[in-house]
């Protein structure tokens, strides 16, 4: 097992603080590393994968130290969020470098199989510089598991993908992290954190403002207002109706339907078929809208 | 197997850029020029001192090294593909010399035979040799200071001009001091102890000429190096 551990890591350029007293451990599966655009995500990363020295506190992945270290590779990958690949090789011609340079006994063998493992070997004889978005990240991620490594860390992994390239990069994160490796990958996309790891480090403004399952995360924070969509045969009834409940705290109105923000979950959700019985209402739709990581997300930046 | 790998990878990423093809007409500017001038029976004296030294040790040599040196290492860093070979379990030596060796060979190539055949025209094969060897030390001390620019300024190639252009072009004329750091003295004094002629002119002893190249190498390379290990990607910029 490898561990990747930051103790206290804070990382400032200039007076611009970028990371702030960051501590964390990833152990072996996959987490979501959520945050908006310049939270420090990839700030984080680099640090990680011994690109950037922490200026404060420290990076070790199973436990030396991630900085001026090159042996970190032998069971590191990275996935950087830059797509440049040497343009002038094939996919095929690239592994194989890879391997050469990670001193693997069988090039030849590992190429193939990273390139199975992100379905490229159909284009493998081709120039890097003819691919699109997907298969030259596709050719990177190969690329950052030639040698099969216990840590991979990807940036922003998903992007330029289209929904099929999705699904099996996720699929193939969630069998890498199933299998005992410790996966890191980071987003701004909620759903793509939802949907491949239950495990989040959330980043915001270079804080650590969050970490842990999300599900857990989102039931720690009941003093927040859970908010539904509800959508029935008279929304406007519905709504008067509604807000006479003291658990009700808020209705919304608009063409999709009702937003009704409720303090109080459970009371919520039985006082909802009695009125709507009571009233003559038939609920076509009733979604607890903010069980999704956006919330919780949302929540935590406001907080 | 490392160094092959880097070697191949580093000489096809050198060749397969356009710029490199903007360099041939340098050398060929300075064979042409030993051709027209020998062909119309001007005497050596009068034009071996700019052609040779004039435009192919002052200009040709410090272009072509620039562009190669600061090419190997800093074209990568410019587009990111570094950063597939950084994240490889290479002691980070293992990195800079076989590109130094491929940009010094490049140079050294382009560089040594224009001035073989310019050396040969203008005096003796004598001359020729002792140009070619010459130029190959300056190709080698060159490569590695240009390189080692690459990697501690993003403007390597405007610095590198400053140096061949100010330090070495206008300062070593009128400021004598400045040519014990100056790659183009070392060059100009071996090849003329090599092969004494008139139509080079030492200014710095052999010692110096030699333990100094020795010196810009060594010393370039080391800090190329250590440059390398801390090599760092900046993180979000936005």
């Amino acid at each position: 097992m490898t561990d990747v551990v930051l103790d206290g890591v804070s990382k400032w350029y200039g007076n611009v603080v970028a990371v702030n007293d960051v501590t964390m451990t990833l152990g072996p599966g996959v987490t979501g590393l959520l945050g908006p655009n310049g939270a420090g995500k990839t700030t984080v990363l680099h640090m990680m994968a011994g690109f950037l020295a922490p200026s404060r506190g420290a990076v070790t992945v199973g436990d030396v130290p991630a900085w001026r270290n090159p042996s970190v590779y032998e069971r590191l990958g990275l996935v950087s969020e830059r797509e440049a690949v040497h343009d002038f090789l094939t996919a095929r011609e690239f592994l194989e470098v890879s391997a050469r340079l990670h001193k693997l006994p069988d090039p030849s063998a590992a190429a193939q199989r990273a390139l199975e493992l992100v379905e490229m070997t159909d284009a493998q004889n081709r120039r890097i510089g003819t691919y699109s978005k997907g298969m030259r990240q596709r050719t990177r991620v190969a690329a950052a598991l030639v040698h099969d490594p216990q840590v991979l860390l990807l940036d922003e992994p998903f992007n330029g993908m289209d929904p099929r390239q999705r699904l099996h990069m996720m699929d193939l994160l969630h069998n890498l992290g199933a299998s005992g490796r410790t996966i890191l990958f980071s987003s701004h996309i909620l759903e793509e954190v939802e949907q491949v790891s239950g495990t989040v480090q959330v980043i915001v403004a270079g804080r650590l403002a969050a970490s842990g399952d999300y599900r857990a995360i989102r039931r720690l924070m009941s003093n927040r207002p859970h908010v539904f969509a509800v959508h029935s045969t008279d929304d406007r009834r519905l709504a008067v109706a509604l807000i006479g409940q003291p658990s009700v705290t808020g209705v919304e109105i608009d063409k999709a339907g009702l937003t009704v923000r409720a303090g109080d979950y459970g009371s919520f959700t039985r006082a909802l078929p009695k009125i709507a019985l009571a009233e003559g209402i038939r609920v076509r739709r009733l979604l607890p809208s903010d069980e999704s990581l956006e919330s919780v997300f949302s929540y935590l930046v406001e907080a | 197997m490392v160094t092959q790998t880097i070697t191949w990878i580093t000489a096809r990423g050198l060749f397969g850029r356009r710029r490199f093809l903007l360099l041939l007409p340098l050398p060929l500017l300075v064979i042409g020029l030993a051709v027209l001038s020998r062909g119309f029976g001007v005497a050596p004296e009068h034009w071996g001192e700019p052609v040779l030294v004039g435009l192919g040790l002052a200009v040709v040599l410090p272009v072509i090294a620039l562009i190669a040196g600061t090419g190997v290492l800093g074209s990568e860093i410019d587009d990111g593909t570094i950063v597939h070979i950084l994240t490889k379990p290479l002691p980070r030596s293992q990195i800079v010399l076989p590109k130094l060796a491929v940009a010094t060979a490049a140079t050294a190539v382009s560089v040594a035979v224009p001035l073989y055949v310019a050396g040969v025209l203008a005096d003796s094969v004598g001359l020729g040799l002792a140009l070619a060897a010459a130029g190959t030390v300056g190709a080698l001390a060159y490569s590695a200071l240009f390189l080692a620019l690459s990697l501690v300024t993003r403007r390597p190639v405007l610095l590198g001009l400053v140096y061949v252009l100010v330090w070495e072009g206008l300062l070593g004329n009128f400021v004598s001091g400045t040519r014990v750091l100056s790659i183009q003295q070392y060059v100009i004094t071996i090849a003329d102890k090599i092969a004494p002629t008139p139509l080079l002119e030492a200014k710095v002893s052999l010692p110096v000429a030699l333990v100094m190249s020795a010196l810009f190498t060594v010393g370039f390379t080391a800090l190329a190096i250590d440059r390398l290990r801390s090599f760092s990607v900046a993180g979000e910029t936005s």
